[in-house]
């Protein structure tokens, strides 16, 4: 006899197989396929070959300095960007004035796709850091900006009325009412701005960088050590997926009384 | 009259118990040539309304007459552009923390746990207060939940708990059971009815039900046209039963309501 626990267990191993059946495919037809020689390892290196780039680069420690370096500049964009972000749509939704004054000129900005902006900003700050951490935190903003905003102007404005007939106002009211019903908004904002600033990184850094995986990507390509190349791609999936993973479980976290975060019990 | 003595023992033994003699005490309400215009709309007009402490007053009326801005402008959501209202004596400006209001949707925080809601209600956030509220509508066993989770009488009594928890004075409740199914309804009307008799604020139902007013009122006024047109004094005892002395007064104020004539007084009616 089997135990529903037991049945359970094997249901859900097979859910995890079904979804993994794909990329596994794809991934040994590729190796086959390199291994026999029908793709030329010039023209794409199989999956082992990666990973023996991958590994090799670990020993020499090479690799770790790069994602750690690619790392560092897109966070520090990201909390500025964020930051300035987030701040600009708390005044700008709760004050009026301050959303006259300044939400049209930002709309304007947000308009301008930031990547054109590299010619201008390697001409400003060379190929330094400060370029692509610019660019990182001006791509970060207007997500985070937008998302806020729409946030707090969505707030049940019954919820506001209730608060003020409880006498909460001012920052009790805001970490009270306002703040937390802007909270699904603002992670949707947060995801989307983890995006990206992957995508601003990885442009940034192939175009103009001395460190960092779009850098040892490109210098890769110099030396046409095609396995290093596709590593680098592999690799910023990898923290692309990281960082979704970490703001889900955020919203899992901080949602945890929206019915569409909730786990089934 | 059994049912009549044992409420006011009930009065008399919670009064002793309150602390302090702050809480338990209805407040007087006065409002005197109130006019409140939105823009140029006026909804009340030259309103005059006097609450003795402690009555449960029903405002009754159809929609739009200006029955829930009356109870905004009680409730100091709303200014009055003339006249003035004064609460306990004194003239009131805005939201006062003796003041509650129970709204027509239950209005919780769907990120704080009903405890949690009901601690919003609370000075300082006391939360064996705020569980002795939710025992008071008899949900202290669900204190832990999300608001999502509950159904629509038991987030009202959440929100009848939070009005509750710091012993207000005048109780105003803008249409609180219109949501909500006829069973469900019933049993809110007996447990308001018991705690207002529990503590004796004053209250004040704005509704559009009228056999739901005379359940629960001591007196009603119907507005109309942003003024009050009647002003009916209910002579029921209290556990009210659906008899005739009720149906009488039902009858009487619905048609005052609807502008109908009661039959039995129709003699200048036109006849074909």
């Amino acid at each position: 006899m089997k135990s529903p626990a037991a049945r359970n267990w094997k249901t859900g191993a097979l859910s995890i197989g079904l979804e993994w059946l794909i990329p596994i495919l794809v991934v040994a037809l590729w190796q086959w396929f390199g291994s026999m020689g029908w793709i030329s390892q010039r023209i794409l290196p199989t999956p082992a070959s990666v990973l023996e780039a991958g590994v090799k680069l670990i020993r020499n420690g090479d690799l770790f300095v790069y994602i750690g370096d690619s790392t560092r500049r897109a966070f520090i964009g990201f909390v500025i960007g964020g930051g300035i972000g987030f701040a600009l749509a708390i005044l700008n939704g709760l004050l009026p004035l301050s959303e006259k004054l300044t939400d049209s000129s930002i709309q304007m900005i947000r308009t301008i796709p930031h990547l054109s902006l590299i010619p201008l900003i390697i001409a400003w700050f060379g190929i330094g850091e400060e370029g692509k951490i610019f660019l990182v935190a001006l791509g970060v903003a207007f997500p985070i900006y937008i998302n806020t905003l729409h946030g707090i102007r969505s707030v049940d404005p019954g919820l506001i009325e209730m608060g003020r007939t409880y006498g909460l106002r001012g920052f009790a009211l805001f970490r009270t009412i306002i703040y937390p019903g802007a909270l699904p908004s603002i992670l949707v904002g947060l995801r989307f701005a983890l995006g990206i600033m992957w995508i601003t990184l990885i442009v940034s850094e192939t175009i103009s960088a001395n460190s960092g995986i779009g850098y040892m990507a490109m210098n890769a390509r110099e030396f046409f050590q095609m396995d290093v190349v596709v590593l680098s791609i592999v690799i910023y999936a990898l923290l692309g997926k990281l960082s979704d993973w970490m703001a889900k479980l955020l919203e899992r976290s901080w949602l945890k009384w929206h019915p569409h975060y909730r786990r089934a019990k | 009259m059994a049912s009549a003595l044992s409420a006011s023992e009930i009065i008399h033994s919670r009064q002793a118990e309150a602390p302090g003699g702050a809480a338990a005490r209805g407040l007087q309400v006065e409002v005197r040539d109130a006019v409140v215009r939105f823009g140029d709309l006026t909804v009340l007009r030259d309103l005059e309304l006097s609450i003795p402490a402690g009555q449960f007053l029903a405002v009754v009326g159809r929609s739009g007459c200006g029955k829930s801005t009356l109870l905004r402008l009680l409730a100091g959501l709303e200014q009055a552009s003339r006249g003035a209202v004064s609460i306990g004596g004194a003239a009131s400006a805005g939201l006062r923390s003796d003041v509650r209001v129970m709204f027509q949707d239950a209005r919780l925080l769907p990120w704080k746990s009903v405890l949690d809601n009901v601690r919003i209600g609370v000075e300082g956030g006391d939360r064996s207060q705020a569980l002795e509220a939710l025992e008071l509508v008899g949900l202290a066993d669900r204190a832990k939940e999300w608001p999502s989770v509950l159904s629509g009488g038991q987030r009202q009594r959440v929100a009848l708990a939070r009005a509750l928890v710091s012993n207000p004075s005048l109780l105003l409740l803008d249409e609180p059971l219109g949501a909500l199914d006829a069973l469900t309804r019933i049993e809110m009307q007996q447990l308001i009815e018991r705690l207002w008799l529990e503590r004796r604020f004053t209250a004040v139902l704005v509704t559009h039900d009228v056999s739901e007013a005379v359940a629960l009122a001591d007196r009603v006024v119907l507005v109309e046209n942003g003024t009050i047109s009647q002003d009916i004094t209910i002579a029921l005892a209290r556990p009210r039963e659906k008899d005739s002395g009720f149906s009488h007064y039902e009858s009487s104020i619905l048609n005052r309501v609807l502008g109908r004539r009661p039959v039995s007084v129709n003699q200048d009616g036109f006849a074909i």
